[in-house]
């Protein structure tokens, strides 16, 4: 595998159910994710994509074929090994997922105190220094309730990033913001990702930030359809 | 506090947060654990005041051994000894001295109310059976119809029983005799009466009549100095040809009486149940405080998941959770529990109070209930699929 590649899928294939039930959401799915990439993988509902992430982002266990991420195999790994893996990436979701008890801070902190031995001052320390990137100096010790979308959505990719995660997975996390608070919160990503060298897969319906990726996989019913750099 | 469990943890308290986090609930939930907890103190306290108020006349004796009939499972119960069994054991070269002891309830109309006095019949010529405090005055029971009355009998106020002296006596009528009062001791109300009276023999039997001098109800023994009471007792049941007697020493008798009370008595299960039904309806509500917080987060605790913490740290946030309820939930429940008991003892008269016993007690046991709920909620934690997230 080329070492600047973070991410290899060969032949991935992936059924959800059993018996008669038994259905195939992914076929002979192939890809790789070089470092520091910005990658936005697009597609139908029901094409795939989700499953894609969860795969890569070891959170189900890989049926069929391979998926290497960091040097590590996924297809025949411990629990325990995934869950060691997971502590290596950063995640965001469509619903940013906040702690509605936590402060941002705290909720920034989350993401680096996973990483067993961080003394809670640096934790902090951390937890500020990403906020102030994401522009949440201000809005630091704010619960979530108190912050408005495009600002919950900010302070979780501070917590994705804040542990310096080698790759970020973004599911639809423009998705609730309007176009403003979704090109921010896009730039943003991209901004950070590159300069931390993280590589980032975004899954998106969103048209508004594909001309911001690098590279555009789309899904079709389960098989990699189009693999090509954005127009314009 | 927040930064107390911080230091304490070495992470974010998340589980004090979010029991913090909606004041309402978290108030509802102490509430709900600090109740639990006055259940099982009022129970306890109320086993305890059995536990106190069974062995109180035992404290009135002193003696080594006691026999007693066969069903005789409490001082105040059972059938009587025959005399005969009494001079055959003062036969024994290890007994020193022994005495019959007799035991009824007389009632005394009060006007307002009618009280129960356990009363018990010795011989006024031997004050060794009885401790210091009661031997100095049992010589007054010498006189036909004396008695010595419990100054905290339910029933009977303070300033009259402290009024209770040979210059100032009490006289009252009780079994169609009049008995004078010539001064008092300590005693208390218990379950089986309202206090207790000390009186001879032969008042005894007076007011008995049905009563026989050659039947007391159970037998007092004093052994010499140095002798071996097991021995002593072993020998008594090769002596003594009724084998349906029980021949004990006296304080084995007093544990006897109380585990006859507290596991064979309806009331002394009743009370047990009590507590059992706290510690369960406290592990209940813990329980339902917990997993209805932690299906609230699930969603929360499933990113956590998605992010590579381990079962180990969720099941730290719910017993940190547990921990702090069943902490926060003791404290008004010992408060209430206290206050319960004094009101409750101050009514009754019987010997109700919060002892630190109860209190350890009831505090380890609410945090280790707290902690087994907890760690019962965690199981649903199982429903928090990361996957699903997406």
């Amino acid at each position: 595998m080329d070492p600047d590649t973070l991410v290899d899928v060969r032949g991935l294939n992936h059924w959800f159910g059993s018996g008669e039930a038994r259905k195939q959401a992914l076929f002979e799915v192939s890809f790789s994710l070089t470092r520091g990439s910005f990658t936005a993988l697009m597609g139908p509902s029901g094409s795939g994509k989700t499953t894609v992430l969860t795969l890569v982002g070891c959170l189900r266990a890989v049926q069929d074929g391979s998926v290497r991420l960091l040097d590590h195999e996924l297809n025949g790994a411990t629990e325990a090994g995934l869950v060691a893996l997971r502590q290596r990436l950063g995640f965001i979701f469509q619903g940013h997922n906040l702690h509605e008890s936590l402060t941002a801070t705290q909720n920034v902190m989350m993401g680096v105190q996973v990483r067993r031995g961080v003394p809670d001052p640096l934790a902090r320390q951390a937890a500020s220094h990403a906020l102030g990137l994401v522009g949440l100096a201000d809005r630091a010790g704010y619960l979530p309730a108190n912050l408005s979308g495009g600002q919950k959505q900010r302070v979780a990719v501070a917590r994705a990033l804040v542990g310096n995660p080698a790759l970020v997975l973004a599911d639809e996390p423009t998705a609730a913001l309007d176009k403003d608070s979704a090109a921010e919160v896009v730039d943003l990503l991209k901004r950070m990702g590159r300069a931390r060298g993280t590589t980032t897969l975004l899954v998106t319906h969103d048209n508004r930030i594909l001309d911001r990726a690098d590279r555009i996989l789309t899904l079709q019913d389960g098989r990699i359809a189009r693999d090509e750099a954005p127009r314009g | 506090m927040s930064r107390l469990l911080q230091a304490l943890f070495g992470r974010l308290p998340i589980g004090w947060l979010q029991l913090t986090h909606n004041r309402t609930r978290f108030a509802a939930a102490l509430a709900g654990v600090a109740f639990a907890n006055v259940l099982v103190f009022v129970q306890l306290g109320i086993m305890n005041a059995m536990g106190t108020a069974t062995l109180k006349p035992y404290t009135f004796f002193q003696a080594d051994l006691m026999i007693s009939a066969g069903d005789a499972n409490a001082l105040s119960e059972g059938g009587n000894v025959a005399r005969q069994w009494l001079l055959q054991a003062m036969a024994d070269p290890d007994v020193a001295d022994g005495v019959g002891l007799f035991v009824g309830n007389v009632p005394w109309d009060r006007g307002d109310k009618d009280i129960s006095l356990t009363t018990f019949g010795v011989d006024p010529a031997k004050p060794g059976f009885m401790v210091p405090d009661i031997a100095a005055d049992l010589g007054l029971l010498e006189v036909q119809d004396a008695a010595l009355l419990d100054r905290l009998a339910r029933g009977i106020g303070k300033e009259e029983a402290a009024a209770i002296r040979p210059q100032t006596p009490l006289s009252f009528e009780t079994q169609g005799r009049t008995v004078t009062a010539y001064a008092s001791f300590t005693g208390g109300g218990g379950f089986g009466g309202d206090g207790y009276m000390l009186v001879s023999d032969q008042t005894f039997l007076s007011l008995f009549p049905a009563r026989t001098s050659t039947a007391p109800d159970h037998i007092l023994l004093a052994l010499r100095p140095g002798a071996a009471p097991e021995a002593v007792i072993a020998r008594l049941r090769a002596l003594i040809s009724d084998p349906s007697l029980r021949i004990r020493s006296f304080a084995e008798a007093g544990q006897e009486d109380l585990r006859y009370q507290q596991t064979r008595r309806p009331t002394g299960i009743i009370f047990g149940f009590g507590v059992l039904i706290g510690v369960l309806v406290g592990l209940v509500i813990v329980y339902q405080v917990l997993s209805t917080d932690v299906a609230d987060h699930l969603r929360e605790y499933a990113t956590f998941k998605a992010m590579g913490y381990g079962p180990r740290f969720f099941l730290g946030i719910v017993l940190e959770e547990a921990l702090v309820l069943g902490l926060f939930g003791f404290v008004p429940g010992l408060i209430v529990g206290t206050t319960i008991l004094t009101v409750m003892g101050k009514i009754t008269t019987l010997p109700l109070a919060m002892t630190p016993a109860m209190a350890i007690g009831v505090f380890l046991g609410t945090l280790l209930f707290s902690s087994l709920s907890g760690t019962i909620a965690t199981r649903r934690l199982a429903a928090a699929d990361p996957a699903d997230l997406f």
